[in-house]
């Protein structure tokens, strides 16, 4: 199941390792997450439900859906997709058992800082780069292990303009991210905290209280912020049919994770759900890791995602079926195959058009719903803004919420792109750190610029759906004097 | 609805087809219709072929500027550029390829047209690696197929 050779990445496996998973032994490679070898291994159930014992698989790979909880060196409900395998680590799955009551009392740490930033993807390290670059303090935290956020698994060049990076991967887009804020690190203007995950929000006034910890180290950190950036990204969203919750059914991010970061097959056959950027980007991709697609199929009349995109696959035989869409999946323990079918303008499925395809992966590639429960958690005006992907934080066009202090970048702030993500955390980061300095010419020139350039991204057909939330957010910030 | 918005295959009427003396030159064809925000083509046409009115408007080939050298189609981030050229029997079409194993000069592929159905055989003339790990491979196919293979099948 581990990728050898790949057209566009190379995978070092340098150093090759063991842990013990409920007392078997498992090989894995240095840099390898605990899910991801396990993958390789071929264990695909990870987890069960505790009510009726269902299994579960890896889904998102990111840290936001749980299903790959387990107990790590006697550490409790361990995201075991985010935690970096070791040697000899001692992993158990399905543990029911509360831990023992004398869980050893983590180490404390005391963080006051200038500048907080949740999220080290694109928005997040361009706000920190912004601020860091301002002579602010700046804390920037990842629950992830690596830096970069979605654009670590993006192996496909980007549109936009050369200013923007157009043409490079996003992987190579990460890479330089990372080199400069570590630069900055080096310099002692930001400070980097990965693997660390901020879980709450206790409070505000002139400065911002929020909790922190890093599991495996067993270090928790209590921050008192000034200013306070969530760029916390998005989730993926599942789709409800029969057998949506088998071991093989994935979100499109995930399968991105599994096979661009770790180098790790998902299965033999996929089945495409959506035909937006993302399905027809990852299914281009699985064919790259030598991955068979099935077909994509996509409820919609239209497909949704570039056409650019869509002829990429097309010229490789993968056919998109418009107006269709998945009834069921089915499988024992795991996926066997999948029922897709064909939809009336009603949206109902047409009788008789049932079709059985046989594979091991189904990937979901229906959109994403910004991640943003700390925002509301610190009691930021909110609204569900549909454009937006879901409920969002209101935020005016310097990014600043309705809570003084809190600002908010990136998918967090509504589903869009990296490019969009960048420019919105140097807003961010911007204005974040003239609160603390003053405005002056040149900081007001630069958010000019910033805005503008947004501005312009956002124009043509396929802004439109990022123009219409934004509006709609700005219009309600101004309404509410934020 | 466009039929390619629902199929995903842009057809031959949707593109500007050069003409037989432009196309005995060889020059650059971009199969990028729709109003996408992205430009890397135009800054990358050493000659200035490539225009477009604004960002999201689709690239405009001026035919008789173009010399086909195909660095548009090296940068394209959606791998749309394909440069075609005729000689007197057969065509010779350079296109983006980012699949392992890469062809070897002299090698017989299989062509492929933009569903992916094979039309024949294609014999690779070059392979351009580039640092980005895009390659160009240029093959020769029927003269008549000129303006169907866009994609190939690496045989071994
Ligand atoms: C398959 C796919 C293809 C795409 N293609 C393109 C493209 O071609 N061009 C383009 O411009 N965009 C593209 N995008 C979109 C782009 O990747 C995203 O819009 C962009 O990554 C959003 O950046 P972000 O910084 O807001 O969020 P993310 O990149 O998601 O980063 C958020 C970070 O926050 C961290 N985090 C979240 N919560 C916490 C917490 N509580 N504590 C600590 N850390 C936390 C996460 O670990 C994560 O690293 C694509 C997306 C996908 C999924
Ligand atoms: S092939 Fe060369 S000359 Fe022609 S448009 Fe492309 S870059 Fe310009
Ligand atoms: S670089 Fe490619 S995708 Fe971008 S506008 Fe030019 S032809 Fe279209
Ligand atoms: S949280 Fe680990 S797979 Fe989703």
């Amino acid at each position: 199941m581990r990728i050898d050779i790949h057209p566009i990445l190379q995978f070092d496996r340098e150093r090759e390792i063991s842990f013990l998973y409920n007392g078997n032994k498992i090989k894995a490679f240095e840099g390898e997450t605990i899910a991801s070898a396990l993958h390789a291994a071929g264990i695909k159930v990870l987890s069960h439900s505790i009510k009726l014992n269902r299994p579960r698989g890896f889904f998102c790979g990111i840290g936001k859906c749980s299903s790959c909880l387990m107990r790590v060196n006697g550490v409790p409900n361990v995201r075991t997709c985010i935690t970096p395998v070791e040697d000899g680590m001692v992993v158990e799955s399905d543990v029911q058992q509360l831990p023992s009551a004398e869980f050893p009392g983590s180490n404390k740490e005391d963080i006051s800082v200038d500048i907080l930033v949740v999220g080290a993807g694109p928005a997040g390290i361009s706000a920190a780069i912004e601020a860091g670059k301002r002579g602010v303090s700046v804390l920037l935290v990842d629950e992830n292990p690596m830096l970069g956020g979605q654009l670590i698994k993006q192996t496909h060049k980007f549109f936009g303009s050369r200013k923007e990076r157009a043409g490079t991967r996003g992987i190579k887009i990460a890479e330089e991210l990372e080199e400069q804020v570590r630069e900055l690190e080096k310099n002692g203007k930001v400070k980097i905290l990965p693997g660390t995950s901020v879980f709450g929000y206790y409070g505000g006034g002139s400065s911002h209280m929020l909790g922190a910890a890093n599991k495996m180290s067993n270090v928790m950190y209590h921050i008192n912020a000034k200013k306070v950036i969530f760029a916390c990204g998005a989730q993926e969203n599942m789709l409800s049919f029969p057998g949506n919750d088998l071991p093989g059914v994935y979100g499109a991010g995930g399968v991105q994770t599994l096979m661009n970061v770790y180098g790790i097959k998902p299965g033999k056959r996929v089945l495409m759900i959506g035909a937006g950027n993302v399905g027809l980007i990852v299914s281009y991709q699985l064919l790259q890791a030598g991955v068979e697609v099935d077909r994509v199929v996509e409820a919609m009349p239209r497909i949704g995602g570039y056409s650019v995109h869509a002829a990429k696959l097309r010229r490789n035989g993968v056919p998109i079926y418009t107006s269709h869409s998945v009834k069921e999946v089915y499988g024992k323990d795991r996926v066997e195959g999948a029922i897709v079918a064909k939809l009336d303008e009603n949206w109902n499925f047409v009788e008789g058009s049932e079709e059985d395809v046989k594979c091991d992966t189904v990937c979901l590639a229906v959109g994403l719903t910004p991640s943003a429960r700390l925002l509301f958690q610190a009691g930021v005006k909110r609204d569900y803004i549909p454009e937006a992907g879901g409920y969002v934080a209101i935020h005016n066009m310097e990014m600043e919420t309705s809570v003084k202090g809190i600002y908010v970048a990136g998918d967090s702030s509504g589903i869009e792109e990296a490019s969009t993500a960048m420019l919105e955390g140097k807003i961010a980061g911007l204005s974040a750190s003239i609160s603390l300095t003053g405005r002056d010419s040149s900081t007001t020139a630069k958010m000019e610029e910033y805005i503008k350039t947004l501005e312009e991204m956002r124009r043509g057909p396929f802004g439109s759906k990022a123009r219409e939330a934004k509006r709609k957010i700005l219009e309600e910030a101004s309404n509410e004097g934020i | 609805m466009k039929e390619y918005e629902r199929t995903g295959v842009i057809s031959i009427e949707e593109i500007r087809v050069p003409s037989e003396e432009q196309l005995k030159r060889g020059v650059a064809i971009t199969e990028c219709i729709q109003e996408i925000p992205c430009n890397p083509c135009v800054d990358a046409c050493p000659v200035n072929a490539i225009s477009m009115e604004d960002i999201n408007s689709p690239p405009f080939v001026d035919y008789d500027r173009c010399t086909g050298c195909a660095q548009c189609a090296a940068v394209c981030p959606g791998l749309a550029i394909f440069v075609v050229k005729l000689e007197d029997e057969s065509a010779l079409i350079t296109l983006p390829y980012e699949f392992l194993p890469l062809p070897e000069k002299g090698e017989e592929v299989e062509a492929l047209d933009r569903e992916g159905r094979g039309v024949g055989k294609a014999i690779v003339r070059r392979v351009v690696k580039k640092k980005d790990n895009t390659a160009l491979v240029t093959v020769s196919v029927d003269r008549k197929l000129a303006m169907d293979v866009r994609n190939i099948r690496v045989l071994r």
